[in-house]
């Protein structure tokens, strides 16, 4: 049996490859890479995000009676990240690789660090609180 | 606790690790300072005062200072709540650490029994309390995980450390009699050095390595066991005073090699995942863990071999050596790197939502690139030059001395240029 820890865990996973692919390519200087790229990620996290928000964070909220408590940081640095985004991809646009990279590794950080309070605390929170789980997995998947 | 009181937030105000983030590199530069005041007299042998000073300016003063504020940083993410009054349990213990590791390294360097004894109630103090609110913390820790295990295998060899350290001090100042000196200063080197600092960076590298640098996580087997046996074998190894010979010696050797096979399967499975990376941009970060791998590894060769030969283990130059390979090296270079990171990040998160989010500059911005380089690149000297002032004292302790003092320096400049990133802009807010 799947459990939300492990679902959403690879979907850090994937989101953190292609976070790697468009800031390599950024790197070495190719925009259009960097750009496709960058989008790919966007895209995903915007998606994990989304799921979150919509679908698991209302659920663990219910269950723990409570939207003041974990989930009203984790929504905070939602709003981060995606300031970060639009960032970066202004800096693609005007073709600033350097202010990309910058943007880039402060995203890295502040995604990481997101992600571990998630997979270490959050979740396993949510497996143990929720009631029905599967329901909720196969919600996030068909979103 | 209840899943709704558990606060994610938690990180306590910036001024909390940043005073002993720039505290660490005064410590840097008393040490460069000292090498270069006593010169080559200073590596005659392991036992000289002014190498005895140096050593605890760099492992007491720089490294246990950054350890302390990191950790305090770290710990309300890993316990799920926040530590009570930050502001006042950060006073508590960088005061005492800063004044009782100044006072120590001054009684140490001029032989003055006082200095010590006014040192060490400051030191058991900072420390005690650290211990206290680490362990509470850890205990509590909502993240149950190789990491928080290792953290808290650390802490114990903190407090073993500093049991030994007093009871050391207490003989040098003529307050105790003490039975073996030298035993119990290879107790103390190696619960300070292969306890607190390899484990805390094991515990750290767990996390860090694979997140900073999207690397593969490191094998089940290693996060499972390492920690726990590094620490059992050090217990072990402490027991071998206790026997007569040969069972002693039998002991000590068996304990040893497999210290140097936990040490050497982190190291190389550490540069083995670095290798492996997902993130394949210049990083900085990177090139310190680099140098602290490879010393590592070289450390533990050394180390090794000293097991197996006399004529290697009872020169001035192997102690010497060990001490650069490992504390210089290793420590320094992971904490340093380290610093790198959590600094820039810090003064960007403090900054978050204090100033329009345009407005907030990046983590490259904070450092920049080429300023954490040009320290990489004297930090670097310092290690090869230590190394050669271990073979020929005379004239490498003065290159060595000079390269330590730029790397002080060089990181001082970096760590106030982030702090004063962040003050220059709060006001604006």
């Amino acid at each position: 049996m799947q459990t939300i820890t492990d679902y959403l865990s690879q979907y850090h996973q994937h989101c953190d490859n292609l976070f790697a692919e468009a800031e390599n390519a950024a790197t070495k200087n190719d925009l259009d890479a960097a750009k496709a790229g960058f989008g790919a990620f966007r895209d995903s996290m915007e998606h994990h995000l989304g799921m979150e928000e919509t679908i698991l964070f209302p659920a663990f909220e219910q269950a723990t009676g409570s939207n003041m408590g974990p989930t009203r940081v984790m929504r905070m640095e939602h709003a981060q990240m995606r300031e970060l985004f639009a960032q970066m991809q202004a800096a693609l646009d005007a073709s600033d690789t350097q202010t990309y990279a910058g943007l880039s590794e402060t995203l890295l950080v502040l995604m990481q660090q997101h992600n571990f309070k998630e997979e270490q605390m959050l979740y396993p929170m949510a497996d143990r609180a929720v009631p029905d789980r599967d329901a909720l997995i196969q919600k996030m998947e068909a979103q | 606790m209840s899943l709704a009181s558990l606060s994610l937030e938690q990180a306590p105000p910036i001024s909390v690790p940043f005073r002993f983030f720039l505290s660490a590199p005064l410590f840097l530069l008393l040490a460069a300072t000292a090498l270069l005041v006593a010169g080559p007299v200073a590596l005659e042998s392991r036992w000289s005062t002014a190498l005895l000073s140096t050593t605890h300016l760099l492992t007491l003063g720089c490294m246990s200072m950054v350890m302390c504020g990191a950790m305090l940083q770290m710990l309300p993410v890993l316990a799920g709540s926040p530590v009570p009054n930050p502001r006042m349990v950060a006073w508590a213990i960088h005061l005492p650490l800063l004044a009782g590791a100044l006072l120590l390294c001054a009684g140490l360097y001029l032989g003055t029994p006082l200095l010590l004894q006014l040192a060490m109630p400051l030191l058991i103090f900072a420390f005690g309390t650290f211990l206290c609110i680490a362990a509470y913390s850890l205990v509590r820790a909502q993240a149950r995980n190789a990491s928080t295990r290792a953290m808290l295998l650390a802490l114990a060899a903190l407090a073993f450390t500093l049991v030994l350290g007093v009871l050391l001090a207490g003989g040098v100042a003529g307050l105790l009699e003490l039975p073996n000196i030298l035993q119990l200063v290879a107790l103390h080197a190696n619960w300070g050095l292969l306890g607190w600092t390899a484990l805390l960076v094991i515990g750290v590298a767990y996390q860090v390595v694979p997140m900073f640098q999207l690397t593969p996580l490191y094998p089940r087997v290693i996060t499972r066991w390492l920690g726990g046996i590094l620490f059992a074998l050090l217990l072990l190894w402490s027991l071998y005073p206790l026997l007569p010979q040969p069972a002693a010696g039998i002991l000590s050797l068996i304990a040893a090699c497999g210290l140097a096979a936990c040490i050497t399967v982190f190291a190389l499975s550490t540069l083995r995942l670095q290798h492996k990376r997902r993130r394949r941009v210049p990083d900085v970060v990177l090139q310190f863990w680099r140098i602290g791998m490879f010393s590592l590894l070289a450390a533990t060769l050394l180390w090794m071999a000293g097991q197996f030969s006399t004529v290697l283990s009872e020169s001035t130059f192997y102690p010497l050596a060990l001490g650069i390979l490992f504390i210089v090296g290793f420590a320094l270079s992971v904490i340093h790197g380290m610093l790198y990171k959590i600094a820039s990040f810090l003064v960007w998160f403090h900054l978050q939502g204090k100033l329009p989010s345009k407005e907030v500059p990046n983590m490259k911005t904070i450092i920049p690139d080429t300023a954490a380089r040009r320290h990489w690149y004297t930090h670097l000297a310092s290690v090869l030059l230590g190394l050669a002032a271990a073979l020929w004292p005379m004239p490498w302790v003065y290159a060595a001395g000079v390269a330590l003092f730029l790397s002080g320096l060089l990181l001082l400049a970096n760590l106030y240029g982030a702090w004063n990133c962040y003050r220059r802009m709060v006001p604006k807010a």
